[in-house]
């Protein structure tokens, strides 16, 4: 039952950094403002993951449990900022290419 | 023995449609991709033992998130001709490069686990999650909760706040 438990747990430790790297991967290889936001969830998604294993692994899933809904509320409050100046971008410069969003005002 | 192939098999969608939705070009198809995602991730809470984080997951992530998204999308202009076209040549280079990265990552972080010496709890002596741990033991979170909300309200207000003067500039 150990052993299973050990491999089990090594498969969430080898998923949750390659969920992050995922959401690195989708960061850096657009230019589409609203596939990186997709791309910082993915990443949110991999440290979910790890948080929630660290504790059921632990023997205490209850102590992980808050954190992971703070994580959650952290998330959505970032991504609805990200959204409002998504449409601000939008309204200003007319694209959500990143290319396209080089003047600074000030 | 079941468990355990059930735990493998939803890290391996987790993977894939992870995967998907990083190389989708149609940003509502990554989206709807992402709320799959958000999916699995509650099923694996659940078999994680945390069932208020996964019900979190489910209602807020795959919910409230990809409502957010499409609200998005369809708020805003889709990419013009020239930017899918420019996105189109790249599609197939992201469509096989991430899985070999994936792959490679993967290879890579089976070696650095092998050195892991820590004994995990066995699957089935994991209690059963206490009711109000997160009133009873974490009651700061909450306020730390509050706070945070309060300022993404605040930041979006500011955000969509009229502003009187760049009218006039333009």
């Amino acid at each position: 039952m150990s052993f299973e438990s050990l491999i089990l747990f090594k498969c969430y430790l080898i998923t949750a950094p390659v969920l992050f790297v995922i959401g690195i991967y989708a960061i850096g290889t657009t230019r589409n403002i609203i596939a990186m936001i997709i791309g910082l969830e993915i990443m949110t998604k991999g440290v979910t993951v790890l948080l929630a294993a660290a504790g059921y692994f632990n023997g205490k899933p209850q102590i992980v449990e808050p954190l992971i809904i703070t994580m959650i509320v952290v998330e959505v409050v970032i991504l609805t900022i990200s959204a409002a100046y998504i449409i601000n971008i939008v309204k200003k410069h007319d694209s959500l290419d990143t290319h396209n969003i080089n003047k600074l005002k000030g | 023995m079941d468990l355990m192939y059930v735990h493998i098999l939803l890290l391996a969608l987790l993977v894939i449609f992870s995967v998907l939705a990083a190389v989708n070009l149609r940003i509502i198809r990554a989206a709807i991709l992402l709320a799959t995602v958000s999916l699995v991730t509650t099923f694996i809470l659940f078999a994680l033992k945390t069932p208020l984080a996964a019900i979190f997951e489910l209602s807020v992530c795959a919910g409230l998130i990809t409502v957010i998204f499409i609200s998005v999308i369809s708020l805003t202009n889709p990419l013009t001709r020239e930017e899918r076209a420019d996105e189109k040549t790249k599609m197939f280079k992201r469509a096989v490069l991430l899985p070999v990265i994936v792959l490679v990552c993967g290879g890579a972080f089976y070696m650095l686990t092998k050195g892991v010496d820590f004994i995990p709890v066995a699957a089935g002596a994991v209690s059963k999650p206490e009711q109000g741990g997160m009133w009873n033991m974490r009651q700061l979170d909450l306020v730390g909760q509050v706070i945070i909300i309060l300022a993404g309200v605040f930041g979006v207000a500011a955000l969509f706040k009229d502003n009187k003067d760049d009218g006039g500039e333009k």
